[in-house]
């Protein structure tokens, strides 16, 4: 069956939902993607979306996946065009007319109020996230090691995600 | 090939220069294909190494100001901030080239690793390694979190809108969309311009 229209649908509205950070759509990206269209699994998600911290540039481009595997290549570049289309849309506007707003008292207002909001959003993202990727002791002191380093010392956290993988191997390789 | 592209002499400028900021098409694409292909682990300090650092395409105080804008739009920084830079720098056909630039590289790699999971995905050494990762990939969030809060947050106050929002989304189950509107509002409203912000230096 055609996926496209599906894909470019459901991609366009996780576009405009990702205030702070892509993980704040996270939550939606499960539901509509797992649970109502089925591209994929929970874990395939998770899978994915952790493959992809460790790629370079925007740290979204596991939808790229998502796209090929529901509708081949050109799935691919629909979901590409449907995320990041309507938010660069949005940003290039705002860059034109942003300085006009530098007056307006209500900016510092969205701002400032937008901030907590952006962060709980992501937590959120993460406690969705959590559910399938903290499964045991192991992954629960995977976890907390990894915020705990990144908290301490400045270390490029791509590392840290690779870490993950070799530690993954030794505590769940069956013997 | 253009051999403006080539010509290092622009590097030589010092930061603080006013700018004439001409930069082509292809230079934008290019320098914007070097950070998508290079910024692991987060790609706003590549940007500023890049755009402020080593072509002087933009001041330091602009990047700030971007970067801020970047984050109060929906979207992710590293593509906002490209949209943004390449109009300030090419109007809409720089935003364009800078876009598409960040974003090829790590389209490509996922692509690949796309097809690449999906054959291989099941195998016993990658599903342990994927746990791991997927474990790691949670800390850096959280880590994230906290360095967000630490940097954005104005008030005590404002972490009752961060617990709100998380008991909408995960224990209401209002969604997304929803949450955003509706404590958004809320804590618009809570930051709402006063009065005597204006000169309460002086009084």
């Amino acid at each position: 069956m055609n996926q496209i229209p599906a894909l470019i649908r459901v991609f366009a509205y996780l576009s405009i939902l990702t205030v702070g950070g892509g993980m704040a759509a996270f939550p939606e990206l499960k539901t509509l993607t797992v649970e109502v269209h089925k591209w994929l699994t929970f874990p395939q998600l998770i899978h994915l979306y952790s493959v992809g911290q460790m790629a370079p540039g925007p740290n979204m481009m596991m939808i790229v996946a998502i796209g090929q595997w529901a509708g081949g290549f050109l799935g691919a570049l629909v979901v590409l065009l449907a995320f990041f289309g309507p938010t660069a849309l949005l940003a290039f506007i705002v860059a034109r007319g942003w300085k006009k707003l530098e007056k307006w008292p209500w900016r510092t207002s969205i701002q400032q109020g937008l901030a907590p909001v952006s962060i709980g959003l992501l937590l959120a993202g993460c406690f969705t996230m959590a559910k399938g990727a903290i499964s045991g002791v192991e992954t629960a002191a995977i976890a907390v090691g990894v915020l705990l380093i990144l908290l301490q010392y400045k270390i490029n956290p791509a590392l840290l995600v690779l870490g993950g993988a070799v530690l993954g191997v030794i505590s769940f390789m069956p013997k | 090939m253009s051999d403006a592209a080539l010509n290092p002499s622009v590097e030589s400028l010092p930061a603080t220069a006013p700018f004439a900021a001409q930069a082509s098409i292809a230079q934008i694409f290019l320098e914007f294909l070097i950070i998508g292909a290079t910024s692991f682990g987060g790609v706003v300090p590549y940007l500023r190494g890049s755009l402020v650092t080593k072509r002087g395409w933009i001041n330091d105080k602009e990047f700030v100001e971007m970067l801020s804008i970047s984050q109060s739009l929906p979207g992710l920084n590293a593509t906002n901030m490209a949209i943004l830079v390449g109009e300030k720098l090419h109007g809409a056909l720089g935003s364009i080239a800078a876009i598409v630039g960040i974003c090829l590289p790590g389209a490509v790699l996922m692509y690949i690793v796309g097809i690449f999971y999906r054959i291989h995905g099941d195998h016993v050494w990658i599903t342990a390694a994927l746990k791991g990762v997927a474990a790691a990939a949670v800390g850096l969030i959280l880590s994230t979190v906290v360095s967000m809060s630490k940097k954005s947050l104005s008030g005590k106050f404002d972490f009752v809108f961060i617990a709100l929002t998380v008991i909408a989304v995960n224990r209401l189950h209002l969604g997304v969309p929803r949450t955003l509107v509706a404590v958004g509002l809320l804590a618009v409203l809570f930051h709402r311009p006063r009065k005597q912000q204006k000169e309460s230096g002086t009084p």
